[in-house]
């Protein structure tokens, strides 16, 4: 039964990983740009979202209705200057640039709200509370809500990209920004909607997270980031289906991992990514429906 | 040093072609590296031991930063994971401590092992590129060090201090901590002068060049990028086993911490990547911000990181491409210089014509250096996106 238990627990938190990764598949998918920073602003979202409760006193779970546009126009504005302007001269620049936003926001967030952890809604009995299946399972509300949430966005955003007309511009785009730009589309715009969509699913990942689990300065580095990375990997580079797979396979691989010993949940997550790697470097999901 | 290496020229049209290792004569930079060396090995007998504690640390930066500039700014590897081998090479030094073996003995050891493993990691990461590569580096670091903190001999998730020092007399220590460390400095940085000037150095500038073109030219470029993984492990391992001995502790968290990337990457994009000057100016440059501000927490690293970015965007060869394109200098000459017919050193001394051009109506100043490095293209080139913004 705690078997079961296992699964079941790694399943659902595998929800809150292929969140995580949806920023960085989608970004990856039209930009091809790796966003070194991606879990550091999934903590930035985490952080506005406990501002935003404090100022407002709304219910922590509805903080995302104000988080998510801070976070999707920050995306805009930042795609606009600074990662375009990286992204005018080379992937490496790219890769150099995120990196150093990456640093920045971490030790930003280390020098004003100081290296303590916090927590979103801990009074919420929507965040703490679960529903008791047997002596052994025990599934928090939370999870439910939290994987639920990432199949509507991940699946939302694969049906916004192949079915709707601005999901077409953004996958033209994708493909050759300059004959984009000929047919008379800005590639610049584009991208930042682009941006500001993924910034809005990093916001909905970094609350998630908040709510489920502590959070510092670090977590957007060495939990975030790393997660949505292998999420991706797993499941496939390029297919947002894939991702939902991959977050999954993830989430079961550490909880077996825990089970197996406590401290080895996440080397179990991580020997998963590896094999994947290894063995099939193309991901679970194959190519098959590119973002 | 500046090895006339004269080959006659193709046609009797262009006249006497000259190829030479440097434009300007620096038989004298040799001369002052050996006098620098010399004076920083007597250092221990003539400043204060917080002068050396403080260079120890700036030559652990600097050697990290030579071997990631070789890694990004020559081989094109963006490697995030670097701590992963910060940390084998501390736990090297930790693992020889505990058998009683000298750390002064086994920084060489613990840096040789640190190369033998980053044969399999190459394994695993190689077929992945730039940001993918970035970030699967970092989990590797990870790993290694999730899997070390499994012993609990060797300290486990806490950390041990290294018992084999614990009878040194602690003025003794630093300096021969102090020695170590610039010990294996020059190593590092004549390594890779050395390696720059051989055949892999040849491979390494053309695939910094241009990859496609290095490739379709029989170039092997996966060869030459894997020799690179291993001497960078080789060298960030012997770093690590240095800044272990400083510590005289080894803690996971420390070792494998994503600072010491941040640090190294930092150090090189400032000073100037894909050049051997540019980690050594940026490791000044971190030392200066670091203790200025070292009363102000982690607002040097905050400062480093915009500059960092700042100088990634608008000035792409970092402070030294800035000196080398007002001097036209180099300190360590590892690229060709071919010279037009009839150009002599005194005569266009700071305006050299475009390698291979008639110097007199080539272009002339500040865009006539080096071959054209696509990363840089020289304004209304028409390679370069529509716009910039």
């Amino acid at each position: 039964m705690a078997w079961v238990n296992a699964i079941i627990q790694g399943v659902l938190t595998g929800g809150l990983y292929a969140l995580f990764a949806c920023g960085l598949s989608l970004l990856f998918g039209v930009m091809k740009v790796i966003n070194l920073a991606h879990g550091d602003l999934a903590v930035v979202g985490a952080y506005i979202a406990i501002g935003v409760i404090a100022v407002t006193h709304i219910p922590a779970v509805w903080s995302f209705v104000i988080v998510v546009p801070i976070m999707a126009v920050l995306g805009y504005a930042l795609q606009r200057t600074l990662i375009q302007a990286a992204l005018n001269r080379s992937e490496l620049t790219t890769l150099l640039v995120t990196f150093g936003l990456s640093v920045v926001i971490e030790n930003a967030l280390l020098q004003f709200w100081s290296a303590n952890s916090h927590s979103i809604g801990a009074g919420s009995s929507l965040v703490t509370g679960s529903w008791q299946i047997s002596s052994q399972i025990q599934i928090a509300y939370l999870l439910v809500i939290v994987f639920v949430l990432a199949v509507v966005v991940l699946l939302g955003l694969q049906y916004f990209l192949s079915g709707s007309k601005y999901g077409r511009l953004i996958r033209a785009v994708a493909d050759d920004p300059e004959a984009a730009q000929l047919s008379g589309a800005d590639y610049r715009h584009v991208f930042g909607v682009a941006a500001a969509i993924a910034f809005g699913t990093v916001a909905l990942g970094g609350i998630a997270y908040g709510a489920y689990s502590q959070f510092a300065p670090t977590t957007g580095t060495d939990t975030i980031l790393l997660f949505a990375f292998a999420a991706v990997v797993i499941g496939g580079i390029g297919s947002l289906w894939g991702t939902l797979v991959g977050g999954i396979v993830l989430g079961v691989a550490q909880q077996i991992g825990a089970q197996i010993n406590i401290s080895d949940e996440l080397l179990a997550g991580f020997i998963v990514f590896l094999v994947v790697l290894v063995v099939r470097p193309q991901g679970l999901v194959s190519r098959g429906s590119a973002a | 040093m500046s090895s006339l290496t004269d080959t006659t020229a193709r046609s009797a049209e262009t006249g006497a072609i000259r190829v030479t290792r440097s434009r300007r004569n620096v038989a004298w930079t040799g001369i002052v590296a050996l006098v620098v060396v010399v004076v920083l090995a007597m250092f221990p007998y003539i400043v204060y031991s917080g002068t050396t504690t403080l260079l120890t640390q700036a030559f652990i930066v600097l050697v990290m930063a030579s071997m990631w500039n070789l890694l990004a700014g020559y081989a094109g590897l963006v490697s995030v994971g670097q701590q992963g081998f910060v940390g084998l090479g501390a736990y090297g030094v930790l693992i020889c401590s505990i058998h009683g073996i000298s750390p002064f003995l086994a920084t060489p050891i613990a840096a040789i092992a640190a190369g033998v493993l980053a044969v399999p990691l190459w394994w695993l990461v190689s077929r992945l590129r730039t940001g993918y590569f970035a970030i699967a580096t970092w989990v590797l670091a990870t790993v290694i060090m999730l899997v070390i903190e499994k012993f609990n001999s060797i300290g486990g998730g806490t950390g041990m201090p290294l018992g084999s020092i614990a009878g040194f007399d602690p003025t003794l220590l630093t300096a021969d901590t102090y020695w170590s460390a610039l010990a294996v400095t020059v190593v590092a940085l004549g390594g890779v002068y050395l390696v720059l000037r051989s055949r892999l150095g040849l491979t390494l500038t053309a695939i910094r060049d241009n990859e496609v073109a290095a490739r379709s030219s029989g170039v092997r470029v996966g060869m030459a990028r894997m020799l690179v993984f291993i001497i960078a492990a080789i060298g960030t391992g012997a770093a690590g086993a240095v800044l272990a001995i400083d510590q005289l502790q080894v803690q996971p968290s420390g070792v494998f911490d994503v600072g010491w990337t941040a640090k190294m990457a930092f150090a090189v994009i400032i000073g100037g990547l894909g050049t051997i000057e540019g980690p050594i100016i940026g490791t000044a440059v971190y030392m200066i911000l670091q203790q200025t501000l070292q009363s102000y927490n982690a607002w040097y690293l905050i400062i480093l990181g915009l500059v960092a970015m700042g100088i990634a965007l608008f000035a792409r060869r970092g402070l030294w491409g800035l000196v080398d394109d007002r001097f036209n200098l180099r300190l360590f000459p590892v690229g060709y210089y071919l010279w037009a017919p009839g150009e002599t050193r005194r005569g266009r001394f700071g305006r050299p014509g475009r390698p291979g051009r008639p110097g007199r109506t080539g272009r002339t100043g500040r865009t006539g250096r080096k071959p054209a490095e696509p990363e840089t293209p020289a304004p209304g080139d028409p390679s370069t996106p529509a716009s910039r913004e």
